[in-house]
C-alpha cells in the first residue's frame, strides 16, 4: 500500500507522547517527522511537506486551531488533532476549521492507526468524483447511488430525502467524525448551521431505520458533543 | 507576716485590678475646681499645662479655651497648639464650638477643654461638654478642665438657696467622683471682689445685673465654703478606696439602698438632688423611681416630658431609674421597695389642702403607715410661682361637637317624651325622664356634653314642667334641689364612666403590648436565620412605633443593614453614624436621648451577653421622640431580638463547625480515594511494565496477560481521574451547561456506545415512550450521567443480569429511569449512595464513589432529581425526573431536503 511509506508529521510538546507515536507509526512503516511548537510545524510543513499532521491542541507556544486555520491557507494536508476529555468545544473548533479528524487523550495504538488510515484514504479519493462509485457498503448495509435505493442485507429501506442526502454524506466520509455544523451545511445549507436539533432528530430516525438495534448503533455512532460518524469496519 | 483577717479581700483585690485596668485605658481627668468666676481656674489649667510642655515635652492640645478678653490668660494660650473650633450656624449666629471629632482624630496625650458645665449648640452629638469630655476620657485621653463649684448637679439647690440664681448648666457629680484629680484655685473673697473691681473679671453684660447678687462677701464665703467641702469630699473618697485597697479594715455603712419617688413637678428635682446627696453621704446606691397609678388620669405628655427630665437628671446623678405603674401608688412603692431592700424612702411634702387627703386618701399617709422598717424622708418642693401640673385635658373635656349636640338631642328627646307622656296622663315628676338624658350622656358623651344635657335639662323642666309654667322663675325652692341633682349626677356619672374607660385604655394598651411580645417571641422563636430574624423584628419595631424600623449587624466591623421595614428602607449617613456612635458605646442614642439628639432615628444597641450584635434603629414617623413606656418597650423589644440573634450567630457557628467536620470528613475519603484507587492501578502498571522490560524468561501467555493488565488498570485510572476532575468541574461551578434540544434516545444510545465492550453480554431494553419531547440540556453531560449509572450497574450486579432503560413524560417533567436486577440498594443509603466517595458494599473493583454524586451534580444543575431504591420485585431503580424546559423547537418542514 502507498500509504504505508507516508511521511506524519507529529506535533507534540510531551516527549513522552512523542516517543510513543513514533515508535508505534514507525513500527507500521510510516516516516516520522516531529515538532515541538506550532512555529516549528509550519516550518517543517514547507520543508518538508509530509502527507499527514497528528496536531496537540495543548501547544505552549499557541492555539492549536489557529495553527489548523493557518495550514489550512495553503494546504489540503489531512489533519488530525489530539485532545484532552472535556474538550469538546476545541476539538469542535479544529474540526470547523479544517481539521479532518480527532483523537481523544488516551487513545490505543490501534485507534491511531485507524484514523490516520481514513484520513489519508479520504485524501487520496478526495479528488476522484464521487459519481465514480456506483454503491457502498458498509457491513449489511448498501447504498445504489444511481437508483437512490438503500439496503439493509435484502431489505430496502425507505428513507425521507433527508435521511437519504446524511446517509450518503457519511458514506462519503466513512470513518471520520462530522459536526453538526458540518452536517448542517452539507443537508440543509449555510443557512441552518445552528439549528443543531435538525441533525439530532433526523439522525435518530435514520437510525432507527438502518441500525439493528437503534438503541446501541453499531453503525452511526454519536461523538458526543463533537458530532457523528459512520464506522468504517473495512 | 499577714494575719488571716488582714489579708485584702481577693475580690476586693480583683475589683481593684480591673479598676486599674479600665483607668489605664482610660484619660485622667483633672478638675480646676473654682468657688466663682474669675477666680483664675483657666489661668491656673494652663500654667500647670505649660509646664508640662516645657519640663515633660508632653503632648499638650488646647481643645477650647475661653481668655474672655484677659490679657494674661490670652498670653498663655499663645505657643500652645489649638485645635479649631467647629463652626456652628444657630438661629443666623455663628457659634464658635468644641470639635470633639477633631480632637478624637488628634488624639493627644492632653486636652485642654475649658468650662465643663458649658451647653452645646443644637445639633452637636452631645448637650453637654462634660459628655463630650467622658468621650475624650473613653477614648484615652487625658483632659484637664475648670468647672465652678454652683455647676455641682447636686449642690444646685443649695447655692441657687444662697445666690438666689439658679443655674442651669450643671455637672452631675458623677463626673466629679470619677476626676483622677480636683486642684481647687482658691483665693480669698476679698481678692476676688477687688479683681472684680479692676475689672480682671469678665462678666457678660446681660449677666451683669444678675450677677451683683453673686458677688457679695457673704455670697462668696458660703460659695467658698462649698467648693472647699466639695473638694474635701474628693479627698475623702480618695482615701477611702485607698483604705479599700490596702485592706483597712473599713467601717462599712451597712447596706443601705434608697428610693426617692419622683413625680412630674418641679418639687421633684429637688427630691431627686436630696436623694443623691443623701446617696452619696451614705455611699449607698439609690434608686429614682416615677409611679403611675392606673386609677388616676393618664399623664399628659407635658407632664411625662418633665417627668422624663426628672429621671435623667436621676440618671446623670447615678441614680437607678424604674417606672412603676399599678393600682395604688403606695402599694406599688412600698412593695418595689420591700423587694429591692430599700431603707430609706424620699417623698415630697403634700401641697395640697388636708381635706383633698380626707377625700382622696392620703399618699404620704398610706406609705408611711406601711413602710415598716423602711425610713420615709419627707422633703419639701420648691416654692416655685409654676402652677402644679394640671391632669392631662381628658377625652371627656375634648368631647367632639358632636357629641355636644347628640347630648342636646338627648334632652330634646326626654323633653318630647315627658310632654308626650304629660298629654297622655298626668305624672307629678318628670325630672326622672331628664335625669335619665343627663345620665346618658354622661355615659356616652363624657362630661362636657353631659354638663350641657344637664344644663339644657335643668332649663327645659322648669321651662315646661315648674309652675309657672312656660317661664323660667320657679315657685318651688324644692326645685332647686332637683336642679342640683342633676348636676351631681351629671359630674359624678362622667367622673366615673371616664375612669372607667382610662383603666380599660390602660389594660388594653398592656394587653397590646403583652400580645405584641407574645407574637414576636412566637415569630422568632420559628426562625433561625439573623435575616429572618431581622426582617420580622424591623416589621414588629414599625407596626409598634409607627416608624421605619432597620436592623444593623456588624459584619467586618462594619454595620450593616440586615432587615428592614418598610422593606428596603435605609438609614441616611448621618442616622448610619447614629447608630456606629450607639453600637460602639452600647447606649441608646439619637432621637431623643442625651447624644445626638437632633437625629431622625433612636438607635438602640443590640446586646446579648457580653456580644454585641448590632444596632435596632428606628425613625418615627412623626418624628417625635419616643415616650418613657415605649422607650422601655423599646428596650424589651431590643433584649428579645438581640438573644434570637445571638441564637441564629451561634447555630450559625454550630452549623459552620459541623460542616469544616464534614468538609474534614471527606478531605480524609479524597485522600483514602487517591492514594488507595490511584495507587493500586499504578501498582499493577508498574508490576507488569516492569515484568515486562526485566524478566526474559516470560512466557508469551504471561506477557499477553501482564500487557493486558496494563492497559486494563491504565483504563481503570483514566476513569477515576476523569471523574474526579468531572466533580471538582462542578463543584466550583465552572461548568457552564451547554444546553440544546437533544432526543433523548441519542443520549441513551451514545452512552450505550461508549460502553459497548462492558455491556456486551448483557440484555439492554430501552423502552423511551412516544411522547418524551427532546429535553433541553447539555448533552455531553447528560450522556454522563447515563454512563456513570450503567456502569454502576455493570459493577453492582451479577454478569450478565439484564438491564432497562425507561422514559415517559408526567405532565411537564420527565421521568427516566434506569432499572436493574441485582441486589438492589442496601437500606438506608438511598441518599447516602449519591455522596461524594461512597461505595457500595462488596464490590469487586471499587471506583472512588464518585461515579453517582457526579450524576446528582449534573442532574440538579439541570433543576432535576435523582433518586434511588430497592424495587419490590427486587433490584434497584435510578429514577431520574427533570423539567421539560420549554417547548422544544418546531423541525423545519422540508430544510434545504432536495
Amino acid at each position: 500500500m502507498s500509504d504505508l511509506s507516508a511521511t506524519i508529521l507529529v506535533v507534540e510538546d510531551e516527549p513522552q507522547m512523542r516517543k510513543f507515536i513514533r515508535a508505534s507509526l514507525s513500527s507500521h512503516g510510516y516516516r516520522v517527522l516531529e515538532a515541538e511548537r506550532a512555529a516549528d510545524a509550519v516550518m517543517m510543513m514547507t520543508s518538508h511537506n509530509p502527507e499527514m499532521v497528528l496536531l496537540d491542541l495543548g501547544l505552549p507556544d499557541g492555539d492549536g486551531i489557529d495553527l489548523t486555520k493557518q495550514l489550512r491557507e495553503w494546504s489540503r494536508v489531512p489533519i488530525i488533532v489530539l485532545s484532552a476529555r472535556g474538550r469538546e468545544d476545541d476539538k469542535v473548533a479544529a474540526l470547523d476549521a479544517g481539521a479532518d479528524d480527532y483523537l481523544t487523550k488516551p487513545f490505543g495504538v490501534n485507534e491511531l492507526l485507524a484514523r490516520i488510515r481514513v484520513a489519508l484514504r479520504h485524501a487520496q479519493t478526495r479528488g476522484v468524483d464521487s459519481g465514480s462509485f456506483q454503491t457502498l457498503e458498509f457491513g449489511e448495509l448498501k447504498i445504489d447511488l444511481v437508483r437512490r435505493e438503500v439496503f439493509r442485507g435484502t431489505e430496502e429501506l425507505h428513507l425521507t430525502p433527508i435521511e437519504y442526502k446524511l446517509l450518503v454524506l457519511f458514506a462519503q466520509n466513512a470513518g471520520k467524525v462530522l459536526t453538526h455544523r458540518q452536517i448542517l451545511k452539507e443537508v440543509w445549507g449555510p443557512a441552518y448551521a445552528t439549528q443543531t436539533h435538525y441533525v439530532r432528530v433526523h439522525m435518530a430516525e435514520l437510525r432507527k431505520k438502518i441500525e439493528a438495534d437503534p438503541s446501541r448503533p453499531k453503525l452511526l455512532v454519536t461523538e458526543p458533543g463533537v458530532g457523528y460518524r459512520l464506522r468504517d469496519r473495512s | 507576716m499577714n494575719e488571716p483577717g488582714d489579708r485584702p479581700d481577693p475580690d476586693a483585690l480583683l475589683r481593684r485590678m480591673q479598676q486599674e485596668e479600665a483607668r489605664e485605658k482610660r484619660g485622667k481627668l483633672k478638675i480646676f475646681f473654682g468657688f466663682a468666676p474669675g477666680v483664675g481656674k483657666t489661668y491656673r489649667m494652663l500654667q500647670v499645662a505649660r509646664d508640662l510642655v516645657t519640663e515633660q515635652h508632653l503632648d499638650v492640645v488646647v481643645g477650647v479655651v475661653e481668655d474672655h478678653r484677659r490679657i494674661e490668660t490670652a498670653r498663655l494660650v499663645l505657643g500652645l497648639e489649638l485645635l479649631p473650633r467647629r463652626k456652628v450656624e444657630y438661629r443666623g449666629h455663628t457659634l464658635d464650638e468644641f470639635d470633639l471629632d477633631a480632637a478624637l482624630a488628634r488624639k493627644p496625650k492632653l486636652l485642654l477643654v475649658d468650662e465643663l458645665a458649658h451647653t452645646n449648640a443644637a445639633g452637636s452629638r452631645h448637650p453637654k461638654r462634660w459628655q463630650d469630655v467622658e468621650e475624650l476620657l473613653a477614648a484615652g485621653i487625658d483632659v484637664f478642665t475648670t468647672m465652678n463649684v454652683q455647676h455641682v448637679e447636686s449642690l444646685n439647690d443649695v447655692i441657687a438657696q444662697i445666690s438666689r440664681i439658679q443655674v442651669r448648666e450643671t455637672v452631675p457629680d458623677s463626673v466629679l467622683d470619677r476626676a483622677d484629680a480636683i486642684e481647687l484655685i482658691d483665693i480669698a473673697p476679698e481678692e476676688l471682689l477687688e479683681r472684680l473691681k479692676e475689672g480682671k473679671v469678665y462678666l457678660p453684660d446681660q449677666a451683669k445685673r444678675a450677677t451683683q447678687h453673686f458677688f457679695q462677701r457673704g455670697n462668696l464665703l458660703a460659695l467658698r465654703e462649698l467648693a472647699l467641702r466639695r473638694t474635701a469630699q474628693h479627698v475623702d473618697e480618695d482615701v477611702r478606696a485607698f483604705r479599700e485597697q490596702e485592706g483597712v479594715a473599713a467601717t462599712w455603712p451597712a447596706g443601705e439602698r434608697i428610693l426617692v419617688c419622683v413625680g412630674p413637678a418641679p418639687s421633684s428635682g429637688r427630691l431627686i438632688r436630696a436623694g443623691a446627696r443623701m446617696a452619696a453621704g451614705l455611699r449607698c446606691p439609690w434608686v429614682a423611681s416615677s409611679v403611675e397609678s392606673t386609677a388616676m388620669r393618664p399623664m399628659s405628655d407635658a407632664d411625662r416630658k418633665q417627668l422624663e427630665a426628672h429621671l435623667r437628671v436621676a440618671e446623670a446623678l447615678g441614680a437607678t431609674v424604674t417606672q412603676l405603674s399599678g393600682p395604688s401608688v403606695s402599694g406599688v412603692l412600698l412593695d418595689y421597695a420591700r423587694k429591692h431592700n430599700v431603707t430609706r424612702l424620699i417623698i415630697g411634702k403634700p401641697t395640697h389642702s388636708r381635706f383633698w387627703d380626707r377625700v382622696q386618701g392620703s399618699l404620704l399617709d398610706e406609705v408611711v403607715r406601711g413602710s415598716g422598717d423602711i425610713d420615709i424622708h419627707v422633703i419639701s418642693g420648691d416654692t416655685s410661682s409654676e402652677a402644679p401640673p394640671r391632669a392631662e385635658q381628658s377625652l371627656e373635656r375634648h368631647a367632639p361637637a358632636r357629641h355636644y349636640v347628640l347630648a342636646a338631642l338627648l334632652v330634646a328627646g326626654a323633653l318630647g317624651l315627658a310632654l308626650a307622656l304629660r298629654a297622655v296622663l298626668n305624672l307629678p315628676d318628670f325630672e326622672m325622664l331628664f335625669l335619665l338624658a343627663v345620665m346618658m350622656a354622661a355615659m356616652w358623651f363624657g362630661r362636657g356634653p353631659s354638663l350641657l344635657a344637664a344644663a339644657l335639662g335643668v332649663a327645659s323642666y322648669d321651662f315646661f314642667f315648674v309652675p309657672p309654667v312656660l317661664s323660667f322663675s320657679i315657685d318651688d325652692r324644692r326645685y332647686l334641689l332637683t336642679f342640683g341633682m342633676m348636676f351631681a349626677v351629671s359630674f359624678a356619672m362622667s367622673e366615673l364612666t371616664g375612669r372607667l374607660r382610662r383603666q380599660q385604655r390602660e389594660a388594653q394598651a398592656r394587653e397590646e403590648r403583652t400580645a405584641v411580645l407574645y407574637a414576636l417571641a412566637k415569630e422568632l422563636a420559628s426562625v433561625d436565620e439573623a435575616k429572618q430574624i431581622a426582617a420580622i423584628a424591623a416589621r414588629h419595631a414599625a407596626d409598634i412605633f409607627s416608624a421605619k424600623s432597620i436592623v444593623l449587624n456588624v459584619i467586618d466591623s462594619q454595620l450593616r443593614e440586615l432587615g428592614a421595614a418598610p422593606e428596603g428602607a435605609q438609614l441616611d449617613p448621618k442616622d448610619l453614624g447614629v447608630a456606629k456612635w450607639s453600637f460602639e458605646h452600647d447606649a441608646l442614642a439619637g432621637l431623643g436621648t442625651d447624644t445626638l439628639h437632633g437625629a431622625a432615628a433612636l438607635c438602640a444597641p443590640l446586646r446579648a451577653g457580653q456580644s454585641r450584635l448590632g444596632v435596632l434603629a428606628i425613625v418615627p414617623l412623626d418624628k417625635t421622640a419616643l415616650r418613657s413606656e415605649q422607650r422601655a418597650f423599646l428596650d424589651v423589644l431590643c433584649r428579645q431580638v438581640a438573644v434570637s440573634l445571638e441564637r441564629a450567630r451561634l447555630s450559625e457557628e454550630a452549623k459552620h463547625a459541623s460542616l469544616r467536620a464534614r468538609t474534614e470528613e471527606m478531605r480524609s475519603s479524597l485522600l483514602s480515594a487517591v492514594s488507595h484507587d490511584l495507587r493500586t492501578p499504578l501498582a499493577s502498571i508498574t508490576g507488569a511494565a516492569t515484568s515486562l522490560r526485566d524478566d526474559a524468561n516470560l512466557g508469551s501467555d504471561t506477557r499477553g496477560e501482564l500487557i493486558e493488565a496494563i492497559v486494563d488498570q491504565a483504563e481503570r485510572l483514566e476513569r477515576l481521574v476523569g471523574n474526579l476532575l468531572d466533580m471538582t468541574r462542578l463543584e466550583s461551578g465552572v461548568i457552564a451547561l451547554r444546553r440544546d434540544w437533544v432526543p433523548l434516545d441519542e443520549m441513551v444510545s451514545s452512552a450505550l456506545t461508549r460502553l459497548e465492550s462492558r455491556l456486551e453480554a448483557r440484555k439492554v431494553t430501552v423502552s423511551i415512550r412516544e411522547d418524551v419531547p427532546l429535553l433541553n440540556v447539555d448533552p455531553v453531560l447528560f450522556e454522563q450521567v447515563f454512563v456513570n449509572l450503567l456502569e454502576n450497574a455493570e459493577k453492582y450486579t451479577p454478569p450478565g443480569s439484564p438491564l432497562e432503560i425507561e422514559a415517559h413524560t408526567d405532565d411537564d417533567r420527565v421521568e427516566i429511569a434506569f432499572v436493574d436486577h441485582g441486589p438492589g440498594v442496601p437500606p438506608g443509603a438511598e441518599t447516602r449512595i449519591f455522596e461524594k466517595f461512597y461505595r457500595g458494599p462488596h464490590v469487586p473493583a471499587p471506583g472512588a464513589g464518585l461515579g453517582l454524586a457526579i450524576c446528582k451534580g449534573i442532574i440538579e444543575a439541570h433543576g432535576g432529581t435523582i433518586r434511588a431504591e430497592t424495587r419490590s420485585s427486587g433490584g434497584a431503580a435510578f429514577r431520574i425526573s427533570i423539567p421539560r424546559g420549554g417547548t422544544p423547537p418546531t423541525l423545519s418542514p422540508a430544510g434545504g431536503a432536495a
